[in-house]
């Protein structure tokens, strides 16, 4: 096993250094420079160019993506051109945001997906089952943005249940408040993202619930006078949990696309709006790091579900 | 050679005509005779289809009765109109534009740039999976590393940034960055298939006999995929239709001046019209909510027709 691990990991290493590249050359490659405009409307061609010039930026693009790596590795990633500080900085206040939803809404995600996968599978064909499926059907076909929109217009406007921008009212005082606000403010995207974020556990978790409900060991178990109810809790729900959190790394992926929906519509300060608002105004240092950040943590949300796949279902792992 | 057999047999036109009634009875029937029996054992599927083709039509007829360029004029005087004044079905914009109009040249918009991607990725992703699966060994294994590279890709952020980097970009470009993009679920899954299909033994005894494999890949097995092959493009359309508007609405799909659904979508965006002015933006959604959810259960009833344990529909 380890060695699959390994091979996975060493496959890894080419496609990080392909990405940063592509994800460099990308950025270069959008129109404007930085300088113009920003600073001061009445700025001088001569200042731009002269600041061009300090920041390397008319030298060949593999010398500018070679001091782009080492200063990457010394944990700089430049200063934002429109807010005027490290890029690690702000990132990393907005990553804080973002995890916090992302983690709410995981936690969610399982809580409303393991009890509908085993009552569906457990109920097969009858009644709960299929409205289960009719939910799961729903959810699967309706673009998330439009769910999010129309979430926030019942729930935040017209019922006014829950807020409908940033993620902590500024009125917050103390630790206490300032975490309520937080919860507050994830409540209704993070009910949202997992209500529809369940669809491949539930479906995944019944076919096996059906699956191991005609295998022997449930016979067996029958057969010795186990109540059903046992049987489902110790025999076929601990059986079908360990494939099921393989997808929590499939879950990061997903939730890091969904994030620059969700951001956007409850207007979040995460990492996913930051992303949107630095493309109008072509902060390049801010995309570039986000991008390789997201497409870093892509491939690790991959990995984490290949390599739990592969602990608990030896014919997936790689000869 | 059929006329000159049958005049040396001994078998009666009678009996000829008999024997060939009973064989048509036992053939197995095309896939769109079942899958049409399918349709009409299902009534909901029957709705949605009745649903999508007649909107479809509807939108590509309407259009050609709308002159786009007046339409997108801005009117002050029909500024945020409640639907049924001014004969606004569904009132107007902030910049008085008719919400109707657009609602109907935003569905061609969007859903002929689902049609193109659909197209264009599926072709792609199908060619990809049968050859990836065919060859097997290092081919299938470079393959497979372009397509993981393509999957660790932040899909939505490359596609924003792609398309800020092209300038003047369309219809046309915006679908082609699209397509870049969205092969992968394809290729994957007819690529396990082709796996399981090369490996039978009418592969290996056109490969003995020396066909070609182009041939062997694109005339023996992909036939032989149809059905998941239809059953993947058709939910893949309804897919698709999430994709553009959900661009659109971020503002990096089609630009402002082209109506498009996900760009009405985007006038929830403002606390204002998202409370006051719902008009301007639910009615996109709702089409949205319906083309989605009736594509998919066409896609649903198809993949039913194509796996003969599921179908409901009497096919003997």
């Amino acid at each position: 096993m380890w060695k699959t691990i390994l091979r996975r990991v060493l496959i890894m290493i080419p496609e990080v250094i392909i990405l940063s590249i592509l994800v460099f050359l990308l950025a270069k490659a959008m129109p404007g420079d930085p300088f113009t405009g920003s600073i001061n409307p009445k700025a001088d061609p001569a200042q731009i160019h002269h600041l061009m010039k300090i920041n390397g930026l008319y030298d060949p693009w593999y010398q500018q993506y070679w001091n782009w790596v080492v200063h990457l590795f010394h944990g700089n990633l430049g200063n934002s051109y429109q807010y005027q500080e490290p890029v690690t900085r702000l990132i990393g206040g907005r990553a804080v945001n973002t995890l916090w939803l992302a983690l709410f809404t995981m936690v969610l995600t399982y809580c409303f997906a393991l009890p509908m996968g085993v009552f569906a599978g457990r109920h097969e064909g009858k009644l709960p089952d299929t409205v289960i499926r009719i939910y799961t059907y729903v959810t699967y076909c309706i673009p998330f943005f439009v769910i999010l929109v129309i979430g926030i217009w019942i729930f935040g406007y017209v019922l006014g249940w829950f807020p409908t921008t940033g993620s902590i009212s500024s009125d917050a005082n103390g630790w206490a408040q300032t975490l309520g606000s937080r919860f507050y403010h994830i409540l209704l995207p993070g009910l949202l993202g997992a209500l529809f974020g369940t669809v491949n556990i539930v479906q995944y978790l019944r076919s096996e619930v059906i699956d191991a409900k005609r295998s022997d060991y449930v016979r067996t178990a029958r057969a010795k006078g186990v109540p059903s109810k046992d049987i489902y809790r110790h025999h076929i729900f601990r059986n079908s949990l360990l494939p099921i959190a393989a997808f929590a790394g499939y879950s990061i992926t997903g939730l890091l696309n969904g994030s620059i929906f969700t951001e956007t519509v409850f207007s979040y300060p995460g990492m996913g709006l930051l992303f949107v608002n630095s493309i109008s105004y072509r902060d390049y240092t801010v995309i570039t790091a986000l991008v390789l950040i997201y497409g870093i943590l892509n491939l690790l949300g991959t990995l984490l579900s290949d390599i739990i796949l592969s602990v608990v279902d030896p014919r997936i792992r790689i000869e | 050679m059929a006329a000159n057999f049958n005049q040396h047999s001994d078998i009666s036109a009678a009996d000829l005509n008999r024997l060939t009634q009973e064989a048509n009875a036992e053939a197995t029937p095309s896939s769109a005779k079942i899958i049409w029996s399918e349709f009409k054992a299902d009534k909901p599927a029957m709705a949605a289809l009745i649903i999508v083709v007649g909107f479809i039509l509807f939108v590509m007829i309407a259009t050609l009765f709308i002159n786009t360029p007046k339409m997108m004029e801005t009117n002050i005087m029909d500024y945020f109109d409640k639907p049924g004044t001014d004969g606004l079905w569904l009132g107007a914009d902030s910049a008085g534009r008719s919400v109707a109009q657009q609602l109907i040249v935003g569905s061609r918009n969007s859903i002929g740039i689902a049609i193109g991607l659909t197209l264009i990725s599926s072709t792609f992703g199908i060619c990809w999976g049968l050859i990836s699966g065919y060859f097997n060994g290092y081919i299938d294994w470079g393959m497979q590393r372009v397509y993981d590279f393509m999957m660790m890709l932040p899909m939505t952020m490359m596609i924003i940034v792609l398309v800020t980097i092209i300038k003047n970009y369309n219809a046309v470009t915006l679908t082609l960055i699209f397509s870049i993009f969205y092969w992968e679920g394809t290729s994957r899954l007819i690529r396990s298939r082709t796996l399981a299909e090369s490996e039978k033994d009418y592969v290996a005894a056109s490969k003995a006999s020396g066909t070609s494999h182009l041939k062997i890949i694109f005339r023996e097995i992909m036939p032989n995929v149809s059905s998941l092959i239809i059953v993947d493009t058709t939910l893949s359309f309804a897919e698709n239709i999430g994709v553009e508007t959900g661009l659109s609405y971020l503002g990096f799909g089609l630009p402002n001046q082209t109506p498009s659904l996900g760009t009405m979508i985007s006038n929830a965006n403002d606390p204002n019209n998202i409370t006051q002015y719902w008009w301007t933006w639910l009615p996109a959604a709702l089409e949205i909510i319906v083309l989605c959810l009736s594509i998919s259960y066409i896609g649903q009833v198809i993949r039913r027709a194509a796996d003969a344990s599921q179908r409901h529909g009497a096919t003997d």
